[in-house]
């Protein structure tokens, strides 16, 4: 029996036929919800760099006059067309904040996750398909709400995605930390109980539905990197809420858990006391540095399963990969004071903290050694997603690389809050995890919408966003080591950073470059979903992971009336004697090829 | 766009998906923890997490110089007989249902679950006679983390109560049998786990 | 059809990103030997110490990046594939991982006892009591520094007495303070004598960052931290808040002079206290 588009869809069990609001927008099939978080990251994802435009505006032409963007926003900017400070700082505020959590939060476990899971362990569906709908509407509205505290009278907060108390805590102590501030939150909570009940699923999902013969050891690095981020959000993010529970009440309810004693506003003494500003720091870095890994680690895996396929070899030690995720998301709660050497944290805290933070270099200098062992005696086919996959690699390395300068306290103290620190995580934590996104979205989007997307303009849009990205963030840090601070509306205002502007100019010129890649990127992404070449057959890229042994897009139940059975790992790539250079997962075992998986 | 194209096939149909445990189309897994039990112990485990980061909050600002204790009314102790006599109810039901006793199922779930709300509404009661003492969010720290404490554990309460209802929905529709009442298993393990935070915070509060 | 193993190719995609990393590996080089733009002038002792922790760790990762990006770049060039062709199939070397792994942890540690050195000499050198002390109190958006004065005590500060004339709260009853200093976002210092700072806040938490001293601590409410140092160079320097603090926090800016002779310094220190009690 066949559709409208002639192809034969395996495995759809009798539903009666849903109308188009069950099928597509309040769907529990975990591919839709997928698809859904995708898009909605995508459309955060352009809020979110619009904003950094405008900031790389701000700062390439400190005292630049944009009389077309004031006419636009006339309550951001002056009589005379220049940027106000206060909404350079909400730019600020809101580009982290949306960047963070509504973009590479959503877009790796969200989109990904809901898309792969139950495809890659040979499942029909997540453990609970509504609680996992409502994960998504509950992460729209989120995606709304922080929106809207653009838009409201009095303005984005401006303490910065780490909403730093006392700061955050006093409405009076700035422009857009009232009702802005409040909106924020009631977003960040929403995105938390979202966020949960994904990962309840994803965990779950992954332990218990495992199709017969998928021995944990025998996942994909995808899943694995799934499963440990969800575990890493579990017990990362509920520490967040309670700090923004004890935010709401100082800044609602009188209390004083962030507020000291002693706080002059306005030349009166207020009534708070005896909070402590620096628990803020510890609550949130706790929930925070973990965070940089839950966007992290399911980047690593994707990047790592797409490497292999199109390097036609195995993952190099892909038990050490493992163990180095296993290291780094246990280590990850053990070196969140790294964010704080010099915030009048205990020294000899300090020291502990640069001692765990070195560690922690370790697994992830493992992991490049693995990718560069992938990559070494390869026969590598550079598709738009191979690039990727590739280009990720290198932006972990140079990403990565920053960070110990960083975490020697030492060093810290002249680096901390300088664009060296802007450079370090964009290039580890945005850039890396974008090319491993773009990775999985020209690899997967065959079996999303039973089409490819155009390899032209993907090769185009990675040459573009590779030597933009660089141009944009290395610079960082040599503006970083001059000593330009960050969340600093004019940098000219310091006579110590006069010489280097010129260095700004050429990033923010930089930054629109890589930004009209992006709109490159979108335009191939929406327009081969009804226009792209057809996918004809299941497996294109001809991998071995369970996902392209059904049909392109695949149908709701993903497999036919029996779930496959594996009988190998992911990665049997180019085994010798083998016909083709990949054997699939569910092929059955040869005594000839016989590995210890 | 075909992803969700829905044909009509005579091939053997998946079981349709449950909110509680077994997940569509089975399960082949040899993973020896269930369905709903995992999730039941991921959501305890991040519930645990909320209340540490709180708990922390509490310990830290136990050492500022302006901390001051403030008097815990007694009925706070009453009412932990109240919550603590609810989850016995939940043990007896347990018990009945293992000897297939709906009518005693049923019974003793109805007792626990008044007795929950009765909980609840003794909480409202501790809440205002704090207030009566001129006792508010804001008076102490230790006020505030009472009032905090005391009401995410209410309101995870509350969660807990819904999870109740679906629990009874079933009881009445004798959906639940001697061979298998997964779902009152795992609202027990919740419900319990509610009493564990209850006595955790309840300590907390007094000892600090 | 049998997809035997073939030679790696060198492709023009493959080619093309290897001699990209080769330009990058060559740009970062120059940036950071040549060093066009590079740290401010230094002029402080400790600062010295940082500076050699921060080119340590520089050349460790230097030589890190060179050979990772190097080996990416050389590998992609070399291993493209024309069609389906079998790769190598080896994909473990434990000795090499181990290897790798402990050699890696090992040049971790050493950097981790550099730096741990200069941060425990930082934090608890104790510093001589006849060091010059400054009581900083930051607040939204400006820097005042208190002065002991001749009698080398402070006044006592009152939050409650905090005026627009009177931004830290001064108590003028008190003897000690008659004699004090307090100036608004200029500091001065006299060179090669220890300085203590006590970092105060009034409101939100700042940050006090001399670029050229390598100084940088923030300043807390409800906290009073010291931090010190001795500056190397005479010269008029800037102090930037490196915490946002608000909406003009980028116009947190104070000057700190050192001032080539303790003379020089004390004559700024009388005019400063004319000022105060000639008005």
């Amino acid at each position: 029996m066949t559709d409208t588009q002639g192809h034969h869809h395996e495995g759809e069990h009798a539903h009666p036929q849903l109308g188009f609001w069950r099928k597509y927008v309040f769907s529990t099939d975990h591919k839709v919800i997928g698809i859904q978080y995708l898009v909605t990251a995508m459309a955060m994802a352009v809020i979110g760099g619009t904003l950094s435009l405008l900031m790389r505006l701000q700062l390439g032409w400190p005292h630049g006059s944009w009389p077309f963007l004031a006419s636009l926003m006339p309550r951001a900017f002056d009589s005379q067309g220049h940027m106000n400070a206060d909404f350079y700082l909400s730019l600020v505020t809101m580009h982290g904040t949306i960047m963070v959590f509504f973009l590479f939060t959503a877009v790796l476990t969200g989109g990904f996750g809901n898309f792969l899971i139950p495809l890659q362990i040979g499942a029909r569906d997540m453990a609970f398909p509504f609680l996992n709908a409502l994960s998504y509407w509950i992460f729209l509205a989120s995606c709304i709400v922080i929106f809207s505290a653009l838009l409201v009278q009095g303005g984005a907060p401006l303490g910065g995605w780490t909403a730093y108390a006392p700061l955050s805590a006093l409405p009076a102590a700035g422009p857009g930390q009232g009702t802005g501030m409040t909106l924020w939150i009631t977003a960040i909570a929403l995105f938390t109980a979202s966020g949960l009940m994904g990962g309840l699923n994803y965990i779950t999902t992954i332990l218990t539905m495992r199709t017969k013969g998928l021995s944990m050891m025998r996942l994909p690095l995808t899943q694995w990197s799934l499963l440990i981020t969800a575990v890493l959000g579990l017990l990362a993010f509920p520490v967040l809420l309670a700090a923004a529970i004890l935010l709401v009440f100082d800044r609602v309810g009188g209390t004083s858990f962030f507020i000291p004693g002693g706080i002059v506003l306005n030349n009166k003494l207020i009534e708070h006391t005896g909070g402590h500003p620096l628990l803020w720091q510890h609550l949130f870095w706790f929930f925070g540095h973990p965070e940089v890994y839950i966007v992290i680690l399911p980047a690593m895996g994707i990047a790592s399963d797409i490497l292999s396929t199109f390097c036609r070899k195995p993952i190099f030690s892909y038990k050490m990969m493992v163990y180095a995720m296993v290291a780094i998301s246990g280590l990850s709660f053990i070196v969140w004071g790294h964010h704080m050497f010099v915030s009048g944290m205990s020294p000899f805290l300090g020291s502990v903290f640069t001692i765990t933070t070195l560690l922690i270099a370790v697994p992830s200098a493992v992991k490049t050694f693995n990718w560069l062992g992938t990559v070494w005696g390869a026969r590598i086919q550079f598709t738009s997603a191979a690039l990727f996959s590739i280009g990720f690699v290198s932006m972990f390395i140079s990403g990565g690389l920053s960070g110990p300068f960083l975490g020697t306290s030492a060093a810290d103290i002249q680096l901390q809050d300088t664009y060296f620190v802007v450079a370090h995580f964009h290039l580890v934590m945005a850039i890396a995890p974008l090319f491993a996104a773009y990775a999985g979205l020209y690899y997967w989007f065959p079996k999303m919408f039973g089409r490819f997307m155009n390899e032209t303009a993907g090769k185009i849009h990675f040459w573009m966003s590779f030597v933009g990205a660089y141009c944009v963030f290395f610079p960082m840090h040599i503006i970083g080591i001059g000593g330009q601070m960050r969340r600093i509306y004019d940098p000219l205002n310091y006579q110590f950073l006069v010489n280097q502007q010129i260095v700004n100019v050429f990033i923010s010129i930089s930054a629109f470059v890589l930004a009209s890649a992006q709109i490159l990127f979108l335009v191939n992404f929406f327009v081969s979903i009804w226009a792209g070449k057809r996918a004809t057959e299941n497996n294109p890229w001809k991998a071995t992971t369970l996902e392209w042994e059904v049909p392109c897009p695949t149908g709701h139940g993903n497999f036919g009336p029996e779930l496959p059975v594996v009988h190998r790992w992911a990665f049997d790539y180019s085994i010798p004697g083998a016909t083709e250079d990949f054997v699939p997962q569910t092929a059955p075992a040869v005594p000839a090829q016989q590995e210890r998986h | 766009m075909g992803i969700l194209t829905q044909k009509r096939r005579g091939a053997s149909i998946p079981p349709p998906p449950t909110p509680f445990g077994g997940g569509p189309g089975g399960s082949h897994s040899s993973f020896p923890i269930s369905t709903a039990y995992v999730g039941t112990y991921v959501l305890m485990t991040a519930i645990i997490m909320l209340f540490a980061g709180l708990s922390s909050a509490l310990i830290v600002l136990h050492g500022v110089p302006q901390w001051q204790n403030i008097t815990v009314p007694n009925s706070v102790w009453a009412n932990t007989m109240v919550l603590l006599a609810s989850s016995v109810a939940v043990e007896f039901a347990r018990a009945a249902i293992r000897k297939d006793q709906q009518s005693s199922l049923r019974q003793w779930l109805a007792i626990s679950g008044l007795l929950g709300v009765a909980f609840l509404v003794g909480q409202v009661f501790v809440w205002r006679q704090l207030v009566n003492a001129g006792v508010y969010l804001s008076t102490t720290i230790h006020s505030s983390f009472f009032y905090v404490l005391t009401g995410a554990h209410a309101l995870h309460l509350l969660g807990g109560l819904v999870g109740f209802g679906i629990v009874m929905y079933r009881a009445f529709a004798n959906r639940l049998t001697a061979a298998n009442h997964e779902p009152l298993k795992v609202w027990a393990l919740y419900w319990h786990f509610m009493d564990v935070v209850w006595i955790y915070c309840f300590l907390l509060l007094i000892l600090a | 059809m049998a997809d035997e193993k073939g030679p790696g190719r060198i492709t023009s995609s493959g080619l093309a990103l290897g001699a990209l990393l080769g330009i990058l590996i060559i740009v970062s080089i120059w940036l950071f030997a040549a060093k066009p733009w590079w740290f401010p002038g230094l002029t402080s002792i400790h600062g010295a110490e940082i500076d050699r922790v921060f080119n340590a760790v520089l050349i460790v990762t230097g030589i890190a990046f060179i050979i990772t990006q190097g080996m990416l770049g050389y590998f992609v060039a070399r291993y493209g594939s024309a069609g389906s062709e079998h790769a190598d199939y080896w994909h473990d070397n434990p000795k090499a991982e181990f290897f790798l792994l402990t050699g890696t942890a090992v040049i971790l540690v050493v950097l981790v006892f550099m730096g741990q050195k200069v941060w425990l000499n930082y934090y608890f050198t104790a510093l001589p009591k006849d060091a010059v002390t400054v009581q900083v109190t930051a607040q939204q958006f400006m820097w005042n520094f208190h002065y002991p004065g001749a009698d080398g005590k402070f006044g006592k500060t009152d939050l409650t007495l905090v005026d627009p004339t009177n931004l830290i709260g001064l108590d003028d009853k008190d003897p000690n303070s008659k004699d004090d200093i307090v100036t608004a976002n200029d500091m001065h210092i006299p060179m090669n004598k220890p300085v203590v700072v006590r970092l105060r806040s009034k409101d939100v938490i700042h940050s006090f960052f001399l670029p050229n001293f390598r100084v940088k601590q923030d300043a807390v409410p409800g906290l009073a931290i010291e931090v010190g140092f001795t500056p190397t160079t005479a010269g008029a320097y800037e102090i930037a808040c490196a915490e946002l603090c608000g909406a003009q926090h980028y116009k947190m800016k104070a000057n700190i002079t050192v001032d080539a002779s303790d003379a020089d310094f004390n004559t700024w220190l009388q005019a400063r206290l004319k000022e105060r009690t000639g008005d």
